[in-house]
């Protein structure tokens, strides 16, 4: 029987399998930020035991990061000081850290595949759930828990069940307006956040073959949102075409070394999955969730659905509603916006800032909404501004801030007050994700543009 | 870190019958500010738990003295979304040491069994039956037995045996952790490492 292409990638960094345990998995690429590393340092530190493989881990500031003013001292005393612990231990243990202002600094899933450390066939980890982004470039990748980097950190591998296989296909053509984000919205809306959970997705069908590297990435990205252990795509031509020149991608001898190896990266044909989806990309409009999980999303024209006809507990369904302050049944678009967040591992890319400018052009953020855009990186930053795009975005009244994961999480001071709604090109949520009592709309970089220009929820497609 | 070895718990239970409890909820981000592990229990379910001015939200289990017990019954899908470790943390440090739920998000899962916490799947019938009994009577007893992998409601004897990998069990029964186990394996993987393309 043939193997798919995440068998082909797992299997062959098996160290060893336990019986009727985990097996040991080899780690090529270990990414850390502030947050969920200075426990893992501290243990091995009170153990005594050295990183194995310093130079196989990469270190970033992300998550509690400021978006203004970053040449400046950090102001919050706990985040100032897991940023200086996480230095500390990227010097003693000889690993690179890209600081606040580094030109390599930004989230930690946009940086990877800039820097060339993101790689086909490899396995990436990272205390970060998003980790599945990197599945766009034919990795096996997955979020991980601290005392899990704490093993990464020792050894270099993670103990793991390995997962079941599940293949998305989706069928045909994407309608005009319809991005990236919205087919994992909608994946996600028809098989629930649990629907993908024990298994690791591969996503077939030319709707993906055609995107490019940043729309596979923000599909895979939110592989998570389905409770997929993680999501990936095989390798094409489009994909060695990114990677290569990246400064961490091999080059010369140890390119065609590893390209002999990339090329054997795909799902044999008599290859067997635990399950298959298939969906069909003419049923795929732009998408809005209107609930508190990332699966209660719906087409931009519809009406949020009646407690009755969704399955799952209705007590649930009724309690997110109140959350939102929306009646089931009512119609999305028109609802009032007082926030927009561009930005995030999900949707923090250049052709995200490109598309959003190009729905604002020409025209005015509306005076009632608050748009906060946060390059994913300072390399975005830096194309953003090289592209002319700033300019655009400033003349149409916006400001571009510093990157960093800002109100994806809002552990810095991108906080949605209580009872505000934002648009959010995100990718959670639930409760409180963006702030207390805030109340998140996820949505693509296209509908968050119509938002911000409307101060309102507006179908980009029929915007003039 | 280490955690204390889990054999045979007798508690009573506090229930959460609330569908996709994500991380988010177990602790806001808010509080993953701190560089090492302590405090995390105050934190738990703090939105739930408190006001925004700190003051109790009276409504909510924990603030209800009649619900105690090391063992916090969960709706489906719990622990979804972040993969912060902090959340099984929190639950840990407050006191709990089993959580029993009929589906877990994947990460969490892993998260809490690395840190000495019981995640136990049972069918969705017998959850319900779990709820009703605490229900009719918050005093109910459970029993967990993790060496024969069997979860009991004591007062009705009902029971269900649950599923765990060798390997996890006997790290439990033992309060082993997997990074000792991994540090003893580090020349068999730097010999694996050796040949790798990058
Ligand atoms: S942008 Fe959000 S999801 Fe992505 S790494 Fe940062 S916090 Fe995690």
């Amino acid at each position: 029987m043939g193997k798919t292409l995440f068998d082909k990638v797992w299997d062959s960094h098996v160290v060893d399998s336990i019986s009727d345990g985990p097996d040991i998995l080899f780690i090529d690429r270990h990414l850390v930020h502030e947050v969920t590393s200075p426990v893992a340092f501290l243990n091995l530190k009170r153990k005594g035991v050295q990183v194995l493989y310093p130079n196989k881990t990469f270190a970033t500031a992300d998550h509690n990061t400021p978006t203004i003013n970053q040449h400046l001292p950090v102001q919050e005393k706990q985040s100032a000081m897991q940023l200086k612990m996480l230095e500390e231990n990227a010097r003693t243990h000889g690993i690179p850290y890209w600081g606040l202002g580094h030109r390599k600094n930004g989230i930690v899933h946009v940086i990877g595949p800039e820097n060339g450390i993101t790689l086909p066939g490899a396995t990436i980890v990272c205390g970060d759930s998003h980790t599945s982004t990197h599945g766009a470039f034919g990795a096996v990748a997955f979020g991980i828990g601290t005392s899990e980097v704490e093993m990464v950190l020792a050894t270099q591998s993670i103990l793991q069940p390995k997962p079941k296989k599940m293949r998305i296909h989706v069928h045909g053509e994407l309608p005009p307006s319809v991005l990236a984000k919205d087919v994992a919205l909608y994946i996600i809306s028809q098989i629930t956040t649990s629907g993908a959970t024990g298994h690791f997705v591969e996503y077939t069908g030319d709707v993906f073959k055609n995107l490019t590297m940043e729309g596979r990435m923000t599909v895979c990205n939110l592989s998570i949102e389905m409770g997929a252990r993680g999501g990936m795509m095989a390798p094409d031509e489009k994909t060695f075409q990114y990677i290569k020149h990246r400064e961490y991608t091999p080059y010369g001898e140890d390119w065609h070394r590893a390209m002999e190896y990339w090329q054997t990266l795909y799902t044999d044909h008599d290859a067997v999955f635990d399950r298959e989806i298939n969906l069909y990309a003419e049923d795929i409009e732009p998408m809005v969730t209107y609930g508190t999980n990332p699966g209660m999303g719906i087409g931009i024209s519809k009406t949020i659905p009646k407690a009755s006809e969704v399955c799952g507990s209705q007590q649930a369904f009724k309690k997110s509603l109140d959350y939102m302050g929306y009646q089931e049944g009512e119609p999305m678009l028109g609802k009032k916006i007082d926030y927009v967040f561009l930005g995030s591992c999900t949707n923090g890319r250049i052709e995200d800032f490109r598309a959003f400018a190009n729905v604002v052009k020409g025209k005015k953020k509306s005076e009632d909404v608050h748009v906060w855009l946060v390059p994913g990186s300072h390399h975005v930053l830096t194309q953003i501004k090289s592209e002319g795009i700033f300019q655009n975005l400033i003349d149409s009244g916006f400001e571009v801030r510093e990157p960093g994961c800002s109100a994806c999480l809002a552990m810095n001071d991108d906080k949605i007050p209580a009872g505000k709604y934002a648009v959010s090109t995100s990718n959670r949520n639930f409760e409180g994700r963006q702030g207390p009592g805030a109340r998140t709309i996820l949505a693509s970089p296209i509908v968050a543009a119509a938002a911000a220009v409307t101060g309102r929820v507006t179908d980009p497609r029929t915007l003039n | 870190m280490a955690y204390e070895a889990f054999h045979v718990l007798e508690s009573t239970a506090v229930p959460l019958p609330i569908e996709n409890v994500d991380t988010d909820q177990i602790i806001p981000a808010r509080f993953l500010k701190a560089t090492e592990r302590i405090g995390f229990g105050e934190n738990l379910f703090r939105d739930w738990r408190y006001h925004q001015d700190d003051t109790p939200k009276k409504d909510f289990i924990l603030n209800n003295p009649t619900y105690r017990g090391k063992i916090l019954v969960g709706g489906k899908n719990f622990g979804s979304g972040s993969s912060r470790e902090h959340a099984a943390w929190a639950i840990y440090d407050y006191g709990f040491r089993c959580v029993v739920s009929s589906f877990f998000a994947d990460i969490f899962k892993n998260n809490a069994m690395n840190i000495g916490i019981l995640p136990i799947v049972v069918s969705p019938e017998f959850l319900s039956a779990i709820f009703s009994a605490i229900e009719s009577s918050p005093q109910t007893r459970f029993k967990i037995d993790l060496p024969n992998q069997i979860f009991t409601i004591l007062d009705s004897n009902q029971s269900q045996s649950f599923d765990i990998n060798s390997y996890k069990k006997n790290n439990l029964l033992n309060g082993f952790d997997d990074i000792d186990f991994l540090v003893d394996k580090r020349e068999e993987i730097v010999n694996f490492a050796f040949d790798r393309p990058f």
